[in-house]
């Protein structure tokens, strides 16, 4: 009989359970207060749908040289001009967002990947591990970002899916010393050892209980990553060694107009503005995304 | 209460500071150095000490956080530093440990209820669908509601927390839980409740608690016997009665004449100790405590005095006692 009532009380209980809210739901919402952080979620939507109908939006063959329509000034046939071989710079940019976009999230995602492992292990594990895997992080951040993926590029040969792999690997380390020194920060906390106390594994312990909370700055500096490596393949390009031509990218736009600078600066302003929206975009977003990954700064 | 549950030998943890260029110890530090007790089933042992003595490193050891640098640790039977890390880890949902800080020992992306549940999934106690129900009634034991359950841990207060500090220890039905300080980041007004709350657990589950405390006066509410420690030495067990009328250690009886009376007519000489509490790192030869005794006589700076039963149950690591 008391069971029943007991049983009874437990049901009503769940009645009145609070709803759970999905993580994620919440995050967004958060997130879309933030109205920096809309500004850059709408580029980004923008860029991503250039990218991907992009073709059908150009109004001339982005490769297609005419040279007898060089250096065309701004007008309502060319909207952002014409470069030296008569190209139109408006449909060159809308090839280049593809190009831009992809490359970037590529080469995170490659670093991301291979920077969270090794930072956890070195972080996690600590002693020998941790000294060898830091050590060379620090070899490789000795030398400037653009000058060791111009070697990886001289190793590996021209060509974009070449730059997005020499790109990736040189952000490695910078993955791995945040994800490192979040680790080292939170591993000695109460609810770390709260989490082997129970009994948990490494492994669980790190997925679990330490990489959520480390995942905001993680995701922050993966969204600024993405225009770090726009801007890296923007560089690349611009020296020549990313896409090969006549492809059309951003930077390597800006490399071949550098001469024109003065006779015909739309050459040159068109493909800035587009890296500088870009890479303004992401980092709109990432700072949203550092707020909104914070429950703490989320429920005043 | 007559079998001992946990039976702590001669044990030792040194914390190695500095090395040399071969990897050689130069600095090390002696948090616990050769401490023996045991705890009874069903009892209460409170470990009293100030910072820094070597309390919560004792706790530690006993719930895996730490490794012993030598002695024994008796678990019904077993020695638990002996054992390989897999085995060991089956002793966790044994022994468990509850947190002094509230704030900082409850994971901030989980919900209570996951944080609740997660022992028991761990270490495979129930199927699937009894956790639901196992943590809905560990959330009852404890004092939450139900409802509360998809709540993160900053939406509750300090006292809130330590009691889902508590039903997280409770959830892998320990046999003893190690209790850090429980109380010592809590209001006063909270430090009663959740006091109380530890004792009625303690009927309800048959819990033995090692109850870690730096004051005397929160220790003496819920254990049976008390030991003193001092700079990584215990020097005085005794029953919570004999120690509190009858203190045999010059350290025990200063710690007692600190406790602060609410009855003016009833105020005692306070006991000052002058000077600081040496470094473990370096620690005084002989007694540890020689160099801040009020009793202290020839002899004590080079002989370290062992534990010595004076009466029964009674123990007290002093010179004063040892020759009687």
């Amino acid at each position: 009989m008391t069971e029943m009532n007991e049983e009874k009380a437990i049901q009503s209980q769940t009645e009145v359970l609070e709803k759970p809210e999905s993580q994620v739901k919440e995050m967004w919402e958060a997130l879309l207060e933030n109205k920096a952080a809309v500004v850059g979620l709408v580029i980004i939507a923008f860029l991503v749908l250039v990218a991907i109908f992009g073709p059908l939006m150009m109004p001339y063959d982005p490769n297609a040289s005419n040279m007898g329509q060089s250096f065309q000034w701004p007008s309502a046939e060319h909207l952002f001009g014409t470069d030296q071989l008569g190209r139109d710079i408006f449909s060159r940019i809308i090839a280049g967002a593809r190009i831009s976009l992809s490359v970037g999230l590529a080469a995170v995602l490659i670093s991301l990947t291979i920077g969270v492992v090794l930072g956890s292990i070195a972080g996690y594990k600590g002693g020998w591990a941790d000294t060898v895997i830091m050590r060379i992080m620090d070899m490789m951040l000795a030398i400037p970002s653009i000058l060791l993926a111009i070697a990886f590029m001289a190793a590996l040969g021209k060509g974009i899916d070449k730059a997005v792999i020499a790109i990736g690997l040189v952000s490695i380390p910078e993955y791995a010393r945040i994800v490192r020194g979040c680790i080292l920060s939170v591993k000695e906390n109460d609810y770390v050892q709260a989490a082997r106390v129970i009994g948990n594994r490494s492994g669980r312990i790190i997925f679990r209980h330490i990489l959520p909370n480390v995942l905001s700055s993680i995701v922050v500096r993966a969204t600024l990553g993405i225009s770090t490596a726009v801007l890296d393949t923007a560089a690349l390009g611009f020296l020549g060694l990313g896409v090969q031509p006549p492809q059309a990218e951003w930077g390597d736009m800006l490399g071949r107009a550098r001469g024109f600078i003065f006779t015909a600066p739309y050459t040159l302003i068109f493909p800035g503005i587009a890296i500088t929206i870009t890479v303004l975009a992401f980092n709109l977003l990432g700072d949203g995304l550092r707020d909104a990954l914070d429950p703490k700064s989320r429920k005043k | 209460m007559s079998e001992a549950l946990v039976e702590v030998k001669n044990l030792k943890k040194h914390f190695t500071l500095e090395h040399d260029f071969f990897g050689r110890p130069t600095t090390v530090l002696k948090a616990v150095d050769g401490v023996s007790f045991q705890i009874k089933k069903g009892e209460a042992f409170g470990l009293v000490g100030e910072s820094g003595c070597g309390k919560t490193t004792i706790g530690k050891m006993l719930v895996n956080l730490y490794t012993p640098t030598d002695g024994q640790i008796v678990f019904e039977g077993t020695d638990l530093t002996k054992l390989s890390p897999a085995k060991r880890r089956e002793f966790c949902k044994d022994i468990q440990l509850i947190f002094q800080d509230p704030y900082a020992s409850l994971n901030p992306r989980m919900t209570i209820g996951d944080i609740i549940a997660e022992p028991i999934k761990i270490n495979n106690l129930l199927p699937k669908d009894q956790i639901e129900k196992r943590v809905t009634y560990l959330l009852n034991c404890v004092g939450l509601a139900n409802h509360q359950r998809n709540r993160y841990p900053h939406e509750f207060s300090g006292g809130q927390r330590q009691r889902v500090g508590i039903a997280r220890a409770l959830a892998v039905q320990p046999k003893l839980i190690v209790c850090d300080e429980p109380v010592s980041a809590l209001d006063v007004s909270i430090q009663a409740q959740v006091l109380n709350l530890l004792d009625e657990l303690k009927e309800e589950f048959g819990l033995t608690y090692l109850f870690i405390a730096h004051g005397l006066n929160v220790v003496k509410h819920i254990s049976d016997r008390v030991g003193v420690m001092y700079l990584g030495n215990l020097v005085e067990i005794a029953p919570k009665q004999e120690l509190y009328e009858n203190p045999l250690h010059p350290y025990t009886q200063a710690l007692l004449s600190a406790i602060p009376s609410v009855d003016p007519t009833k105020r005692k000489q306070r006991i000052i100790l002058s000077g600081d509490v040496p470094s473990p790192i370096n620690p005084p030869d002989g007694c540890r405590f020689c160099s801040r005794c009020f009793k202290k006589f020839d002899g004590c700076e080079s002989e370290n005095p062992v534990l010595r039963e004076v009466s029964p149950g009674h123990f007290v690591a002093c010179r004063l006692w040892q020759e009687k």
